[in-house]
């Protein structure tokens, strides 16, 4: 939670699809809430579960991924694995007392500015709602 | 300690207007290793790039971030910028301050604050990278073409007079695609197959070009300058080399099935070119139609009726050209650079229920009643109501079918109609100057080099009624269709006793668009309409290197359009074919060879076989990186199980440092 209280969603789009859909949002105008800190990675595959739980670790009030929708990685297959992993990540959130609503993962192509700007907005709406993470 | 200089884009307004750009140079200054912070105008002009470079050598800046524009945008710009500065390229990091934040944000505060953050996840990441060096690698001086519409005989033929072998793989049995079904091109009511026949013929008779009809692409290796692609031929049962195309074959074929050329409007046999002016002009035998072939079939279990025999095409052949032994065979060809123009398919109007959806003859497309205008068509160029065979005397055309309607999903203009309609409405009137025709138009799109001129010709000359609305039904009494519509510029409905109507139906993705998207890898969009890497700066390049896109199978796209694409694609396509190596990107993973186990967890996930073995000097195998096979997706760094792998340009510590400067402050 940042000074002022709002909540830190850090997201890690793929290069390919989503940081691209990111941009397709911004060239469209498509606003949304400035809560997100997006971090680049070439695929949804690169990014590591143990990542994830680090930004939970240190203080993130959510976390998304992106990538390209199944079917469409610009690396054939690379979010079928992160498909996977994240399944797994996310079954594993109750246990270590991390709200699952506080974890997502969605497939946005680069065209799909819409979708990107919408995920965020609502995202944003359901962390304020749910409020920040207790500490500890 | 590294000395990072941080540059800050005012972008104009665009980033400036929001972002309060002064506070966030300010901010940089105090981020840990910062050696200078300054803002530009415009960092990616002249002025702001020679301002990078001065600063680099008067600060002794060893390592620079931009916050700018998207580094989709500029990234390879200020690579060069810095690189001429003396820096390596790879020790660049940008932040994007303007789609990912002054663009969505309106709020100064917040978009500030945020800004900030984006500047000291770069400082962090920046201090974290490392100088890299790019390889050069070999290429494969051929091209392969996908699609023999005009786009891709275009394509073709451009590539092959820059001294390059093409290969041009086509799908159907002949070259030609769409606008060899067409009769006239508007708006100089040019002969569509005399303008096109020539460049079919120059295709199959040039040195360089390769023509492999009947065949599609089944996979596709490899990375530019070197793919490797399985390309299926299917087995036409007809020997090539023995075939003169003397036609005997096809005209005594006994069987008859609804041509697909001619849109189910006449017959062809099992034995078949599509067209007269087909190239190759030599027959392929239909095997699911072929009543030898359905007798060899039921051969095999002898089940049911026996069914006739036949075989009359092999009596007749004088060169004993035809080949049952054929089978379906798939070649493996490889390729430096790959141009798709997998065309267009118009879309299927049978959804519209209150056209009939199929149901009544006498409605049909307008590329039906190209084929039946065509001297070369089903009724040998004169327009007949499919019911009857008589000429029909009051024609209605409908616009906007599976066009800008939301209802169908097609919310996209198809661009060609109104302009391929006014051509009918002017051509239905030279057959037969008692015809009158009626046009339900939305809007007039006649934006062209002397579009409006012909849109209004058909208007003013050939007394073509122009009614603007929807038709709301259509229905049949009698041998005559009423079209029930709206007249919504006098405000009241209309009713229309027609004997012919013609719906323009759109333009969409050929049927196997997106399947030969995903076999390539390149994107689509939700129509299926390929994705160019920049819709107005790079129209025929593709985010796979290598592969370029041309024609409408990237959207709505008239033939000159097509033709200027394809050549566009093939200067892309020669431009690359012209290097002698190609320099590939050093950001692929690496291997720690003192930490790696041996595991191989990571070759099991590689999409591209990049992984190898290797036996160490002590005797251990261990995993190794083919650095021209990998393309940098990181699956492998996450699979390792003792962290021996990394991926430069986006390693654990520094996807970590970047998590790390905004929690836990």
């Amino acid at each position: 939670m940042s000074a002022d209280n709002e909540p830190l969603i850090i997201g890690f789009l793929c290069n390919w699809c989503s940081y691209a859909g990111a941009d397709m949002a911004g060239t469209s105008r498509m606003a949304y809430p400035s809560n997100i800190r997006i971090i680049r990675v070439p695929c949804s595959g690169r990014v590591d579960p143990l990542l994830i739980v680090k930004c939970f670790q240190e203080g993130a009030d959510a976390v998304l991924v992106a990538g390209c929708h199944p079917g469409d990685c610009h690396y054939n297959e690379g979010n079928y694995y992160s498909r996977r992993r994240f399944a797994v990540l996310r079954a594993l959130l109750d246990f270590m007392g991390i709200d699952k609503e506080r974890f997502r993962v969605e497939w946005v192509s680069a065209s799909e500015g819409k979708r990107f700007s919408q995920i965020v907005s609502q995202f944003t709406e359901d962390m304020n709602r749910i409020g920040a993470r207790k500490a500890g | 300690m590294s000395r990072i200089g941080v540059f800050i884009c005012h972008c104009g307004t665009n980033i400036g207007g929001v972002v309060n750009v002064p506070e966030v140079v300010e901010a940089a200054r105090h981020m840990p290793l910062v050696a200078f912070a300054d803002e530009n105008k415009y960092t990616c002009s002249e002025v702001g790039q020679s301002s990078i470079r001065n600063a680099i050598a008067e600060h002794k800046l060893d390592r620079v971030v931009i916050a700018s524009c998207s580094p989709r945008m500029h990234e390879n710009t200020f690579r060069r910028t810095v690189t001429a500065a003396g820096i390596n390229p790879y020790l660049l990091e940008m932040a994007n301050l303007r789609e990912h934040c002054s663009w969505v944000h309106s709020d100064a505060r917040d978009a500030t604050s945020k800004a900030i953050d984006l500047v000291r996840m770069a400082v962090s990441k920046v201090a974290r990278h490392e100088a890299l060096f790019p390889k050069q690698i070999g290429l494969t001086k051929r091209a392969l073409v996908i699609g023999g519409g005009v786009t891709g005989i275009q394509a073709a033929l451009d590539i092959a007079a820059s001294g390059h072998e093409v290969v041009l793989v086509e799908k159907e049995p002949s070259i030609g695609g769409r606008m060899a079904q067409l009769d006239k091109t508007f708006p100089t009511l040019d002969c569509s197959a005399c303008i096109l026949t020539p460049k079919m013929v120059d295709v199959a008779q040039h040195p360089k070009i390769t023509l492999l009809s009947y065949s599609e692409i089944v996979d596709v290796r490899g990375f530019v300058g070197n793919f490797e692609v399985d390309i299926l031929r299917k087995a036409k049962l007809v020997d090539y080399e023995k075939c003169t195309g003397c036609g005997l074959c096809w005209q005594a074929c006994p069987e008859k099935i609804p041509s697909e050329f001619n849109l189910g409007l006449g017959h062809r046999t099992a034995i078949y070119i599509p067209f007269a002016q087909a190239v190759p002009n030599k027959p392929v035998i239909d095997i699911a139609n072929c009543r030898y072939e359905n007798y060899r079939r039921w051969k095999e279990t002898e089940e049911g009726e026996e069914p006739p025999q036949c075989r009359i095409c092999e009596g007749v052949c004088p060169t004993e050209a035809i080949d049952r032994t054929q089978q379906d065979e798939i070649i493996t060809e490889k390729f430096g650079a790959i141009v798709v123009t997998t065309g267009f398919k118009t879309f299927d109007y049978s959804v519209y229920g209150e056209y009939g959806g199929g149901r009544y003859p006498n409605v049909i497309t307008s590329l039906q009643l190209e084929r039946l205008m065509s001297a070369a068509g089903p009724t040998e160029g004169e327009v007949l109501r499919p019911s009857d065979g008589t000429h029909p005397k009051s024609v209605v055309f409908i616009q906007c079918v599976g066009s800008r309607d939301d209802k169908v999903n097609r919310p996209y203009c198809s661009k060609v109609c109104c302009m391929y309609t006014a051509k009918h409405a002017i051509m239905l009137k030279e057959h037969d100057p008692e015809v009158q025709c009626y046009v339900f138009y939305i809007d007039i799109r006649a934006g062209g080099k002397d579009f409006e001129e012909f849109a209004r010709r058909a208007q003013d000359e050939t007394g073509a009624l122009y009614l603007r609305g929807r038709v709301s039904q259509i229905y049949q009494q009698g041998d005559k269709l009423m079209v029930l519509g709206e007249d919504s510029l006098m405000g009241r409905p209309v009713e229309i006793t027609a004997d012919l109507v013609v719906l323009a139906t759109g333009m969409e993705p050929s049927e196997n668009a997106a399947e030969i998207a995903q076999t390539l890898n390149i994107s689509y969009n939700t129509y299926n309409f390929l994705i160019e890497a920049h819709p107005k700066l790079r129209p025929v390049e593709t985010q796979t290197d290598g592969i370029f896109v041309a024609g409408a199978a990237v959207g709505p796209r008239d033939i000159p359009e097509c033709v200027a694409h394809g050549s566009a694609a093939a200067v892309k396509a020669v431009a690359l074919l012209s290097q002698d190596s190609l320099t590939t990107d050093p950001l692929i993973s690496v291997v720690d060879p003192m930490k790696c186990v041996g595991c191989f967890a990571c070759k099991e996930v590689c999409p591209f076989n990049a992984i190898e073995e290797q036996v160490t000097r002590d005797g251990r195998t261990i995993s190794s990186i083919n650095e021209s096979v990998c393309k940098g997706c990181g699956l492998c760094v996450v699979a390792c199980r003792p962290g021996a792998i990394n991926l430069r340009g986006f390693t654990n510590q520094q996807l970590l440092s970047e998590v790390l400067t905004l929690v836990g402050r």
